[in-house]
């Protein structure tokens, strides 16, 4: 049911799109888009796919390979990344167990539309009506002819061979689920169209997976077959509805757990000597912490992206408040959590999914700290460092002159051939040494006060809480997040052509009010989004439907 | 024999005196060259595997400066002492970047296993050299190969065909176990064999999936078709491993199950590491054995190595540049100790290898273990004398207890060199000033 903040959103997201239909402020600069897109399915996206399609009960149970992060992006990498014969093991491994389950006797009733005449024998009339109502699901398109009688007959031939009409549609629907039909998002162009476009169904997926990190839903499919997708008030409809659903929270949570980096504490780990308090429970809850902290803010709340940097609210559970040192009113689940006031926690940097996940094991970095403030939270790439590098003094606690950090790096940037880097990173991850390598609060280190005194682009700070302002007031944090969030969105990098367009998007940002829902927004019915122009050596060809272009049985 | 073709006859005919490019055929004679076999009488397989670990050695304190035979190992390497006479030791072998960056603690191990030096971090410029030889010998078991990295992260493999496709390893035993010698293993063993009849229907789904990526690559350009060839081999892969199991394999006397390891923890606590490292091997080692695959790859450190002691705030990593160097010893000692403890480690695998008896000889005399690194010394990110080692007989068709020094050679000839034991048809590898056709010599048989 919805709740009263969204209808409050829809109304406000249904003003804006009216402005903007009737041509109140400047218009979308034009580009020539990018190139056609053949992307791998993310982990988070074929999970949320089957239980989209299949519900959440059927359990998912196998490892994915990960991708190589590139441009920034995860998204990106997804472009480029192909299935290994270990990854495609373990995809025939998951999907003969997603299958397994869905003809489960417990999950047939609700998940396959017929009984078979005989469930010793194949049915293919059966088997064909569950083909043709999750085929296009699977697929995010309808099937072609050919595609639904194959996945008739290869059930029919696992029917009779296995002597049942459900292990016979298992194993057809295991199949599906290993062809790049399925695993890989396709974009295809329209047929007929003066110029290359997008054809309905493919614009249908980009829309999606990049606002709910999933497939098109049945309406989203039905809005692509009817054409409503090529005209800005029918895409508008279906941007707003999915905007307005509750499933925006998946999408946000897929981009910022990209953009930040999240999936790296999947491999993180503390020691347990050293900070006994963050142990596997901690590290997976400050992850969720963050998300939470991030989805309230933007969506729930509505609120100004930027405010992320300097807000006192987070969520904490059990684990955290040992380690936050914070009484928790919900030890066994979540429960909304404010710092008081005055406190250097202050904005997400502040929090242990960023404090502690930028760190080494067993102690703080401000460099880790500071480098992932430039290059994921401003999109500026710092330089490898030199070859050759003394790092001695880093590390000589010994020495009765460098006993915190700060004295420790600053020796360090006496070397000319790290002054340069470390003077992007250092100060700013200075600041954040009041949170130790697990994130918890000091106010000593080795015995010695520490100074956490900042300084960032010339803006000068006393603590984490004056570089969360900071970070709020500089520019370079609204730009960042706009072009991070249209290349996640495309799954690619920035097109040469495009500059204008990602301009117009940030002044349109912050006319919008740093409202994140409305970049998602202006992303997904911006005719930006789904240009394409091929280039040499990629295109890609029509889908010739199973039901025909008007659903007419599958005369094309 | 009068008149047989040696592999080392035929590449000094190939090579010697002439600037052609000359394509050398895939010839049985590269096999067997010991011409061992199994009590079953069936030829035994030469297997070819990689070792990596991260940080290299303390300059000084791997190997000594006498070359060629009876060469000594120094205090870090002196767990390989046991092993001496199966290792040849490459020293010295430089990695030319013409101009291109030395992406810390990636160039050279990439340059080192593909013959290419990277643009940034991320690129594979050329299939790593395990690829090329699963590409060649692979085929015929179950897994074209098996990757595995003792440091809990999937992202820590060096085998990739190309920036797009890393074979993510198996970090976690059991999981090993299960991929291996769980249900589709069929123990060669066992006197009663009866093939799983929905083996064949499986069968029928993957010709069906395959008919379909056929008509989904029509729809695609030129660059995406190539990339999905990967896609294809992957098909091909799990087709071979379901005709496979329809068959009884031969009785192997190697082959012994191991038990289930259970579940034990990930991490990167050197003692963890080394625990999950050992498990590792003793399954990656029955899994060759056990001919499940011909091609593996072990990762015991990452390049930019975050082991680290229980209660200690450095890692490995760190330590290397932010340790003083001891005033009386001269060197960084806790990064020695880590460097010890990789030598430890890989001396642990050969044993593995060496401890399973087959036909005449053991695991390790038929296989060949190209073990690197991707530093010569981790403070300075040297890349001139990259260690590389290759570690047993590869059934005969190599020289070993050797000392080779490169002088600043390519490090490329060492992978060409491998390529061509293990029977691959090249002459020449590697891009730039690391292309090469000059392979080591010394070593060939």
């Amino acid at each position: 049911m919805p709740t009263k903040r969204s209808h409050w959103l829809l109304t406000v997201l249904t003003f804006a799109a009216a402005l903007s239909l009737t041509g109140c402020g400047p218009s979308e600069p034009k580009t020539s888009g990018g190139p056609i897109e053949v992307r791998r399915l993310s982990e988070a996206q074929y999970r949320n796919i089957v239980a989209d399609i299949f519900g959440s009960d059927i359990v998912v149970a196998g490892r994915f390979d990960p991708f190589n992060r590139a441009g920034g992006l995860l998204a990106v990498s997804a472009g480029s990344a192909t299935v290994t014969p270990t990854a495609f093991e373990q995809y025939d491994s998951l999907a003969r167990s997603i299958a397994a389950q869905v003809v489960d006797e417990k999950n047939r009733e609700f998940l396959i539309p017929c009984k078979p005449a005989a469930a010793d024998q194949p049915d293919e009339a059966c088997a064909g009506q569950f083909f043709a109502k999750t085929g296009p699901l699977l697929y995010r398109r309808p099937l072609t002819q050919v595609e639904l009688k194959r996945s008739i007959a290869v059930s029919a031939a696992a029917a009779k061979s296995l002597g049942g009409f459900y292990p016979g549609l298992a194993y057809a629907l295991a199949g599906m689920l290993e062809t790049p039909s399925f695993l890989f998002i396709t974009d295809r162009l329209k047929p007929g169209a003066d110029r290359p476009a997008l054809d309905p169904y493919s614009k249908a997926s980009r829309i999606s997976f990049f606002l709910w990190n999933s497939a098109p839903d049945e309406a989203l499919l039905k809005a692509a077959e009817q054409g409503d997708l090529d005209s800005k008030s029918g895409l508008q409809r279906q941007v707003d509805r999915m905007l307005a659903s509750p499933r925006l929270k998946d999408g946000v949570r897929a981009f910022f757990i990209d953009m930040l980096a999240l999936d790296d504490f999947d491999t993180l780990s503390k020691d347990p000597v050293i900070y006994p308090a963050f142990g596997l429970a901690a590290a997976n809850d400050a992850k969720e912490s963050m998300l939470r902290t991030i989805t309230d803010q933007l969506i729930d709340h509505h609120g100004d992206y930027r405010d992320l940097f300097r807000t006192h609210k987070t969520f904490l559970s059990g684990p955290l408040g040992v380690v936050y040192r914070a009484p928790v009113a919900a030890p066994d689940g979540w429960a909304p959590y404010e710092f008081p006031a005055g406190e250097p926690r202050a904005g997400i940097l502040s929090q242990l999914g960023f404090a502690a996940l930028h760190s080494h094991p067993g102690r703080s970095s401000a460099t880790l700290r500071g480098r992932a403030v430039r290059e994921l939270i401003l999109c500026e790439k710092v330089p490898d460092p030199p070859g050759d590098v003394n790092f001695s003094l880093v590390q000589d606690t010994a020495n009765p002159d460098y006993k915190t950090a700060r004295q420790r790096l600053t020796a360090h940037r006496s070397s000319p051939s790290c002054a340069g880097c470390h003077a992007l990173m250092d100060p700013i991850g200075l600041s954040m040494e009041n949170f130790d390598g697990a994130g918890q609060y000091r106010q000593q280190e080795n015995g010695v006060a520490i100074d956490t005194t900042g300084e960032i682009d010339g803006v000068k700070f006393q603590d984490a809480a004056g570089l969360g302002q900071a970070i709020h007031d500089n520019p370079a944090t609204a730009s960042c997040i706009v072009n991070r969030a249209y290349q996640y969105a495309t799954g690619r990098t920035i097109a040469k052509d495009e500059k204008d367009w990602i301009a117009y998007l940030e002044r349109s940002f912050a006319k919008d009010g740093y409202r994140f829902p409305e970049l998602l927004r202006r992303i997904a019915t911006s005719d930006a989004f789904y240009a394409v122009s091929p280039g040499e050596g990629r295109s890609s060809a029509p889908v010739k439907s199973a039901l025909g272009p008007n659903g007419d049985g599958g005369k094309s | 024999m009068t008149g047989r073709m040696t592999r080392r006859r035929l590449l000094k005919g190939a090579f010697q005196g002439s600037a052609v490019a000359v394509g050398i055929p895939f010839l049985d004679c590269f096999l067997n060259a010991n011409g061992t076999a199994m009590a079953s009488g069936a030829p035994i397989p030469v297997r070819f595997g990689t070792w990596f670990w991260g940080l290299g050695h303390t300059p000084g304190r791997g190997i000594g400066e006498k070359t060629g035979a009876g060469y000594e190992f120094l205090d870090e390497c002196r767990a390989l002492d046991p092993y001496k006479s199966q290792i040849n030791y490459f020293s010295t072998f430089n990695t030319p970047l013409d101009g291109r960056p030395n992406n810390v603690h990636y160039t050279g191990w990439v340059g080192c296993r593909t013959g290419s030096a990277p643009m940034k971090v991320g690129d594979i410029p050329a299939p790593t050299l395990d690829v090329l030889i699963s590409d060649a010998i692979g085929s015929g078991t179950r897994f074209r190969s098996l990757e595995v990295a003792a440091t809990g992260n999937p992202r820590d493999s060096h085998s990739a065909r190309d920036s797009g496709s890393l074979n993510a390893a198996e970090v976690s035993p059991i999981a090993l176990y299960a991929r291996v010698f769980g249900p589709g293993f069929a123990d060669p063993n066992k006197a009663d064999f009866k093939p799983d009849p929905r083996i064949m229907a499986r069968q029928s789904v993957l010709s069906a999936v395959q008919e379909d990526s056929q008509d989904f690559v029509k729809g695609l350009g030129r660059a995406d078709r190539a990339r999905m060839e990967e896609y294809f081999t992957s098909i091909r892969q799990l087709e071979n491993q379901l005709a496979l199991q329809l068959e009884k394999p031969a009785p192997n006397e190697a082959c012994a199950v191991p038990v289930s390891p259970g579940d034990v923890p990930l991490g990167i606590e050197i003692q963890t590491v080394s625990s999950n490292h050992k498990t590792l091997a003793h399954l990656l080692a029955m899994a060759v054995a056990c001919n499940q695959t011909k091609v593996f790859n072990m990762l015991y450190s990452a390049s930019l190595s975050a082991l680290r002691k229980e209660g200690e705030a450095a890692t490995q990593h760190t330590l290397t540049h932010e340790e003083p160097v001891d005033p009386t010893a001269g060197y960084q000692l806790e990064t020695a100790w880590f460097n010890h403890r990789s030598m430890e480690a890989l001396a642990g695998f050969i044993e593995i290898f060496s401890g399973i008896r087959e036909g005449d000889g053991t695991l390790l005399d038929n296989t060949l273990i190209f073990a690197n690194s991707d530093t010569n010394f981790a403070k300075l990110h040297a890349l001139d004398g990259v260690p590389v080692m290759t570690i047993g007989k590869a059934g005969g068709r190599i020289k070993t207890g050797l000392h080779i020094a490169g002088n600043g050679d390519p490090i490329s000839r060492i992978g060409l060199t491998v390529q061509q034991i293990m029977g691959l048809p090249v002459d020449k590898w590697g891009a730039r000033s690391l292309m090469t056709s000059k392979p080591i010599s010394e070593i060939l048989v």
